[in-house]
């Protein structure tokens, strides 16, 4: 049982769709009590960081969602902006991420201003270490849905799962013992989202 | 690098997809929960789904039944077709629409169009640019699914639009819809040299290599209807994608 967390960040429909098309379940929750219980933890999330950490100090999640990883070790996938807020904080705000994985979240810039921002499109994403959320998929290449205008550095290169090229090599997806982050939307990106899904589902 | 992106363009009224040549004459062509289904097999970039009476008919969005195509889709999706105020794009968004495309709305309520923006951003609003040709005057922006004249110039409706913060814009020449003739590769030209934001193509696409000269004509995406869901010469209905290694090939990308 995956839990998805509500903190009104976006739609999370998409998600909960793919989740059950490759045979996992799912429950979308902003109760602390159901959250307390939970196995696995989506964290999906589309738009302003700081309303996304206030949302989520506001539902009285915040320390609860840190206790989960941090002590119980509960694995966690945070996808778009649910990614930029396990690092320790955004250009894009004042307030401070979970800080799980050393890292920072940055505006997209380029030397030259030929590209489009924010990344909106597919892009190939490019495997760094070995890991079971790509498993059955190392010898192929991986194409993924991207909406976005804030991109994660890692600090410690090893957390580093995918690259993706956009004007330069950036951070599109880590992973770090029980956290994983994906800048990528796997639930719109339909064969190669629902093979990363169902590893998620099957082998954490 | 970022893909070009191939949209396929499916229009829906009553529960059932469309297809028609100019904006007229629709035939249906499926259910659209199978097509949606046969879209994902097939690994579609990008679907644009247009309610065609909607605004025409100033009817309520069919909101629970795109539901149900919605769920079946596992690409992101951009719905047009009576988006009338930022309740209904939230609503749309909720049910897992990825962006809202505006036509009339847009044209008559430029403020919603600034309002859209500003809460959802400009990676979510899309306007639909519906040209045909008039027996005065040329090029002309239609409204109401091609139905009603507006007397503007396109590009000054796509400029507009641009400064008012969509995050790209559709050109939907009716004159080609449906008449595997071609893209309108000139007034992709001309309005694509003109603006910053993405512009994608629409009409008369009939062949892959369309969709090369579309993006050397300035064009950021392609989208196309009969295409994909036409066999020529008899327009038999056969549900189509042209493989991604086709594309790529294409595209040199």
């Amino acid at each position: 049982m995956i839990t998805i967390i509500d903190y009104g960040m976006g739609n999370l429909g998409s998600v909960v769709n793919m989740i059950k098309k490759v045979g996992g379940k799912s429950i979308i929750s902003s109760s602390k009590n159901e959250i307390k219980n939970a196995k696995k933890i989506l964290l999906p999330g589309v738009g302003a960081f700081d309303n996304a950490v206030k949302n989520l100090k506001d539902l009285g999640l915040w320390d609860l969602i840190k206790e989960k990883v941090l002590v119980e070790k509960v694995p966690i996938m945070g996808i778009c902006l649910g990614m930029q807020l396990l690092t320790k904080g955004s250009e894009e705000g004042e307030l401070e991420g979970f800080g799980f994985v050393d890292a920072y979240t940055k505006k997209f810039r380029f030397k030259n201003n030929d590209l489009k921002i924010p990344h909106m499109g597919w892009n190939i994403v490019n495997l760094q270490k070995n890991s079971k959320l790509f498993e059955g998929m190392e010898n192929q290449e991986n194409r993924f849905y991207f909406v976005h205008s804030y991109a994660v550095e890692c600090k410690d290169k090893n957390d580093i799962l995918t690259t993706t090229h956009y004007g330069y090599d950036f951070v599109s997806s880590f992973e770090k013992k029980n956290i994983i982050g994906c800048q990528f939307h796997p639930e719109k990106s339909h064969k190669f989202g629902m093979a990363l899904f169902k590893n998620f589902v099957e082998k954490y | 690098m970022l893909q070009t992106r191939i949209i396929p363009t499916l229009l829906l009224k009553n529960r059932g997809f469309y297809k028609g040549i100019k904006f007229k004459n629709h035939k249906y062509v499926g259910d659209p929960i199978n097509t949606i289904k046969i879209f994902n097999e097939k690994e579609v970039d990008e679907l644009v789904i247009f309610d065609i009476i909607a605004s025409k008919e100033n009817k309520e969005i069919d909101f629970d039944y795109l539901k149900e195509v919605v769920s079946e889709a596992f690409m992101p999706i951009g719905y047009g077709g009576g988006v009338k105020s930022v309740n209904d794009a939230k609503r749309l968004f909720a049910i897992g629409i990825e962006k809202v495309i505006l036509n009339t709305s847009a044209i008559l309520n430029p403020d919603l169009v600034k309002e859209l923006v500003d809460i959802f951003g400009s990676q979510s609003v899309v306007f639909s640019l519906d040209v045909k040709k008039t027996f005065f005057g040329g090029k002309k922006v239609f409204i109401k699914s091609g139905t009603k004249n507006t007397k503007l110039n396109p590009l000054d409706v796509a400029l507009l639009m641009e400064q008012l913060g969509v995050g790209e814009i559709i050109l939907n020449d009716i004159d080609k819809d449906g008449t595997f003739s071609g893209y309108n590769l000139e007034m992709i030209r001309e309005i694509s040299s003109k603006l910053s934001i993405p512009l994608i193509a629409s009409g008369g696409a009939s062949k892959i290599e369309d969709f090369k000269l579309a993006i050397k004509a300035g064009a950021h995406a392609c989208a196309a209807g009969s295409m994909f869901v036409y066999h020529m010469p008899h327009r038999a209905v056969v549900i189509s994608y042209p493989k991604y290694e086709e594309i790529k090939k294409l595209l040199g990308e």
